[in-house]
């Protein structure tokens, strides 16, 4: 058996951090060009929360208090945040269908099988679906300037601190895609992905800041909502787009919402990106 | 010298299966080694293992010269896998997916590109090369998925059932396309359970039960250890089939078969054509219309069935095989 260990090597690639990059790049295509194929997967995320924006601005606008007030108008300016955060976050579902497709159809074992970078077809997912959120979060938020939600409502703002909201708002999306990535590794089907993908998040997104005035809630949920990763992107976003009810609170995150936001955001990808990409190489040599 | 590919004791179990039992394996440069074997024989499991797609318990394999298992990267580099499920994106082109795989093989976008259109003119896939595959045909996408596999020409291939569910002609085809490769000098490992693909393409042949191989030896030698020829007739009147029988009796070296259905009769004889002659005469003389006649060597049916005392057939039937089971089991082991 000395045959396996006196042959000539092959030689490994000069710049692994080029090649991970590289191969990302081209899973990243590939995905973005299915999703020109598949242009009604695009249609149905932007429909839903499109669907949100209108039902809670019209059924739930009249009856909701922020602050001391129901006025329609303010809640209006309120909710935006929140859906734009719902939003990115739901992102996660496609991660998770997407890569748990890939696993049942057998191009995982191709790309196994391929002399790639290992992270990359996890990257390259994720990446693509970042693409696709920046896509929905930009139709929503027209839509959202139709129905009236103005920035600079409640405080002024700046266009510095617009864009830096949805920075802020992207992060968190592809964070949770990172989420999703491991849920689709995890499941048998893209079926079952797609509904591990979400069903988790109507809880993360309810129990927050998004819909409600959290300090209204009781102490024991409330310290949830404010501690909830999702609450500190929407606080900071309310902030940063000059948009009423801002939380006040004596929680760190409430108080520091933009520094809460980007800590949670990296944390999760740190966490979910090795989760996934050893989960990715588990079984593999 | 081991072969180009080499595997010594590899074992994989998935908790109580034991998928792989000890499996050696050893094909030399430019040569082609059929896994012979039912569902859930353990051929899948044992492909995984040789291409870095899956971890042996225990065991050593060996393929292009580079250690399988301290070498991964290095292997992936110098094999073709061309899976049991047609592995190309079926939203991608036909030559998208080309141009994506060479590229993940870290060529470069121009000269993955000229592959891209040298494979497809080569597969006759240039017609449909800017169609979604989704829109190609079970054979165009086999085609396709092998050709995803051949894009660097590696020296060694693994191809995992690559005519499963092809219908005659489109298997015909991909025989013809996989000889061309191998007339090339690639060496091909291929798993089948259909046992005149085994004999038709490969050199050698390593029959796979219950995750061992149970023998190996080329087609010829295989069959000779089944030993036997028979005559089989097909009478032209149901009625002359009793008759037909005596006649067979007293040629053959043990009892007739006689399938009342098609009319043939089947008895296990030794004298070759020399015997078939004198056959054919008695039953002349004895004024039998014959529709059929023929000296028959054991298939490789016949070696399957007195290897394991099972048909190759018997595990086709339900998914509850070792395979299958192991796949699944490694997906649960992947959590």
């Amino acid at each position: 058996m000395s045959a396996a260990t006196d042959t000539t090597p092959v030689t490994a690639p000069a710049n692994p951090i080029g090649q991970s990059v590289r191969d990302s790049l081209v899973i990243a295509r590939r995905n973005l060009i299915r999703m020109t194929r598949i242009p009604e997967m695009v249609l149905f995320g932007i429909i839903q929360p499109v669907m949100f924006v209108v039902l809670f601005t019209y059924v739930f606008g009249g009856s909701m208090k922020i602050g001391n007030t129901t006025d329609p108008d303010v809640y209006k300016d309120f909710l935006m945040a929140g859906i734009f955060a719902q939003t990115v976050t739901f992102a996660t579902a496609g991660s998770a269908a997407g890569i748990a497709d890939d696993m049942q159809k057998g191009l995982v074992d191709r790309f196994r099988s391929l002399p790639m970078a290992r992270g990359a077809v996890l990257t390259g997912r994720t990446v693509a679906d970042l693409v696709q959120t920046a896509i929905t979060l930009l139709v929503l938020a027209i839509v959202a300037l139709i129905v009236g939600w103005r920035t600079g409502s409640a405080d002024p703002t700046s266009v510095g601190e617009i864009l830096a909201g949805f920075a802020l708002l992207l992060l968190l999306g592809y964070a949770f895609t990172w989420i999703g990535a491991l849920i689709g590794l995890s499941v048998r089907t893209p079926e079952a992905a797609t509904s591990g993908g979400i069903i988790w998040l109507f809880p993360v997104t309810f129990i927050s800041n998004a819909f409600v005035d959290s300090s209204q809630m009781t102490p024991w949920l409330r310290h949830i909502a404010e501690w909830n990763p999702f609450s500190a992107t929407v606080q900071a976003c309310r902030e940063l787009f000059g948009n009423p009810g801002v939380v006040q609170s004596d929680a760190w995150p409430m108080q520091h919402p933009v520094w809460a936001s980007l800590i949670w955001s990296v944390l999760i990808i740190a966490i979910f990106r090795t989760l996934a990409v050893r989960k990715y190489r588990s079984a593999a040599i | 010298m081991p072969g180009a590919i080499y595997a010594e004791g590899l074992v994989k179990t998935f908790g109580d299966v034991r998928a792989l039992d000890g499996v050696d394996l050893d094909v030399p440069e430019g040569t082609v080694l059929g896994l012979l074997g039912p569902n859930g024989a353990g051929k899948t499991t044992a492909v995984r293992c040789l291409t870095t797609l899956l971890r042996p318990d225990s065991g050593k394999a060996v393929v292009a010269g580079i250690d399988v298992l301290r070498q991964p990267n290095e292997v992936r580099r110098s094999i073709g896998l061309s899976g049991q499920f047609a592995a190309v994106d079926e939203y991608l082109t036909g030559r998208e997916n080309l141009q994506m795989v060479g590229q993940l093989y870290q060529m470069k976008g121009r000269a993955a590109k000229a592959r891209a259109a040298e494979l497809l003119d080569q597969f006759h896939l240039s017609d449909a090369a800017d169609r979604p595959t989704k829109t190609y045909s079970g054979g165009m996408r086999r085609r396709l998925d092998l050709a995803a596999a051949l894009v660097v020409s590696p020296p060694v291939m693994f191809m995992d059932e690559p005519t499963t569910g092809l219908d005659p002609r489109n298997r015909q085809e991909l025989w013809e396309v996989i000889k061309r490769l191998v007339a090339g000098g690639t060496t091909l490992l291929l798993t089948t359970q259909y046992l005149e693909e085994a004999d038709h393409l490969a050199h050698d042949i390593a029959v796979v039960d219950h995750g061992r191989v149970i023998a190996r030896g080329t087609s010829d030698q295989l069959k000779a250890r089944t030993g036997g020829e028979r005559v089989e007739v097909v009478v032209h009147e149901r009625h002359h089939m009793a008759t037909a029988s005596e006649v067979l009796a007293g040629f053959g070296k043990g009892a007739t078969t006689v399938e009342e259905h098609t009319r043939k009769l089947t008895v296990p004889v030794t004298g070759g054509a020399k015997l078939l002659a004198e056959v054919i005469r008695e039953l002349d003389v004895r004024g039998i219309e014959i529709d059929d006649i023929g000296l028959r060597r054991p298939t490789l049916d016949d070696v399957f069935l007195s290897l394991t005392g099972h048909v190759a057939e018997v595990a086709d039937e339900g998914n509850g095989s070792a395979d299958d089971a192991a796949h699944e089991q490694e997906k649960e082991a992947a959590k």
